[in-house]
């Protein structure tokens, strides 16, 4: 069957690959642009490693067909950064020890970033809700939530 | 293990009259693809025989949610979060918007779509319930036209439904409760995000004079297919608000289920909470001031 010529932008960046129109973007990222933050945690929707902005919405990379982001735009966790400059989510993370072994926090800074793009100022329990498809098996969620709401309050969105 | 793409195919027609050519043309070839939630799991663990989809999106027919005076029609491909981020589904069925914000978790809901919730034909399915509530109708379309069923209807079996193979579901179509109503939907899961439910149920009654003037109960995971309860609603049916039968209703509801074992939880569990949850939203019934 015949690939599929696709053409994503990511992070500010035209690329075209030719792939399987069932490819997931998931592989698509980590195995032929090479952007290896985004991570496969469960390849089902669970676990939220994957997640990255697609048009300007969260979703779960392993669950994305090529040929459904045909011509996309797609942020992962590579893009929120600034060159050597760490964006101020990245930085209340940092702060608060909201990364342990880290294998989440790709996943997590990205439904963050999405949250707050969404949702300036949430409340407890709109950060629980945009942060529910993020499952982390170290820090216990706590430090996680402490920073959105520090980086919601010095103002993150973008 | 995963499945060998090799073996697969995804064709995205440009049109809804392109996408039901195909159908037809090379009937029971294709299976339909929309938000990939259900399928991309599958494809993912390798449970998928070599298949060949047919990708939705850009069937634009297919989409939007549109307001007349009696009714909302939903296009099959209307995401989770589209239903949660409109007004007229707030004013209008609340449950629906509950139905929605509890489907996995966001990432989930700005894919997946209610054609797909209710064509995945699971019987754990949360939106089910609430359509089941609400008196819903589908809408089927293929190249010899269009027709519409009544959603009660339309599960016929552990995953049989009357959608022939040629055939898209096209629309939901929801009339607008008229007078005043009630709105109750509670999904029984392990957690609150990404759980699949053990029950879950959904009502909407009319209230008239103080007494119960029209009554529709739908249930989630207590049966082979998404079911309305029959039974427990013929108990309430005219009745006073503040004398509901309410133990009787329960009794009743045991002719409505027939859960199972299985993973998530026990038969025995499911009967005995679809039974305390449907006593609880008796008694928000009972209380609600009109
Ligand atoms: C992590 C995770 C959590 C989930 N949580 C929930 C939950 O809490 N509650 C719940 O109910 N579901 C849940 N789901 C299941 C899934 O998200 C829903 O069933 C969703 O509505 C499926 O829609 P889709 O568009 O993604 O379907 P797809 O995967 O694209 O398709 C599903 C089925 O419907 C058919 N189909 C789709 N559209 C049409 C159409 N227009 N006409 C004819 N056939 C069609 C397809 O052929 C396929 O058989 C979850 C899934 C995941 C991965
Ligand atoms: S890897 Fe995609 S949700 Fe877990
Ligand atoms: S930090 Fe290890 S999974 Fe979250």
């Amino acid at each position: 069957m015949a690939d599929l010529a696709l053409t994503l932008n990511v992070n500010g960046k035209s690329h075209t690959v030719r792939v399987h129109p069932l490819a997931r973007l998931l592989d698509i990222l980590r195995e032929e642009l090479k952007l290896t933050g985004t991570k496969e945690g469960c390849g089902e929707g669970e676990c939220g490693a994957c997640s990255i902005l697609m048009n300007g919405q969260v979703v779960n990379s392993c669950l994305i067909p090529a040929a459904q982001a045909q011509g996309a735009e797609i942020i992962t966790v590579e893009g929120l950064a600034e060159g050597e400059k760490l964006s101020p989510l990245q930085a209340a993370f940092l702060t608060h020890n909201a990364a342990q072994c880290g294998f989440c926090t790709p996943g997590m800074l990205i439904a963050a970033q999405d949250l707050l793009n969404r949702c300036p100022n949430p409340d407890e329990n709109q950060v629980r809700d945009g942060l529910s498809g993020n499952l982390c098996r170290c820090t216990g969620y706590v430090k996680i939530l402490d920073a959105v709401k520090v980086a919601a309050q010095e103002g993150s969105s973008r | 293990m995963r499945s060998y793409l090799p073996d697969f195919d995804l064709q995205v027609p440009d049109s809804l009259g392109e996408a039901l050519a195909l159908l037809t043309q090379e009937l029971g070839q294709y299976r339909p693809f929309a938000g990939g939630t259900d399928l991309m799991v599958l494809l993912n663990a390798g449970l998928l025989p070599a298949a060949r989809f047919l990708d939705l999106s850009r069937c634009q027919e297919l989409r939007g949610i549109q307001e007349t005076s009696t009714h909302l029609s939903f296009g099959a491909l209307t995401t989770f979060t589209e239903v949660r981020d409109c007004k007229a589904v707030h004013q209008h069925f609340p449950n629906l918007v509950k139905s929605a914000r509890l489907t996995g978790a966001l990432a989930i809901q700005n894919r997946g779509t209610l054609g797909g919730n209710i064509a995945n034909a699971s019987p754990a399915a949360d939106t089910p319930p609430s359509l089941l509530a609400y008196g819903t109708e589908v809408e089927l379309i293929s190249l010899r036209g269009t027709r519409r069923v009544a959603y009660e209807a339309f599960h016929q079996g552990y995953k049989k439904m009357d959608l022939a193979p040629d055939e898209l579901l096209q629309r939901i179509i929801i009339p607008k409760p008229l007078g005043r109503t009630f709105h109750f939907y509670r999904k029984v899961g392990t957690r609150q995000a990404q759980a699949i439910s053990k029950i879950c149920l959904a009502a909407c009654a009319r209230i008239e004079n103080g007494t119960v003037a029209e009554f529709r109960i739908g249930l989630g995971s207590v049966a082979p297919v998404p079911a309305r309860a029959r039974n427990a609603e013929a108990v309430i049916l005219g009745k006073p608000l503040e004398a509901l039968p309410i133990e009787e209703a329960q009794l009743a509801l045991l002719a409505d289920i027939s859960p199972i074992d299985d993973i998530r939880s026990s038969a025995h569990y499911r009967r005995v909470v679809s039974q305390k949850v449907l006593g609880q939203m008796l008694r928000e019934l009972s209380q609600s001031s009109f």
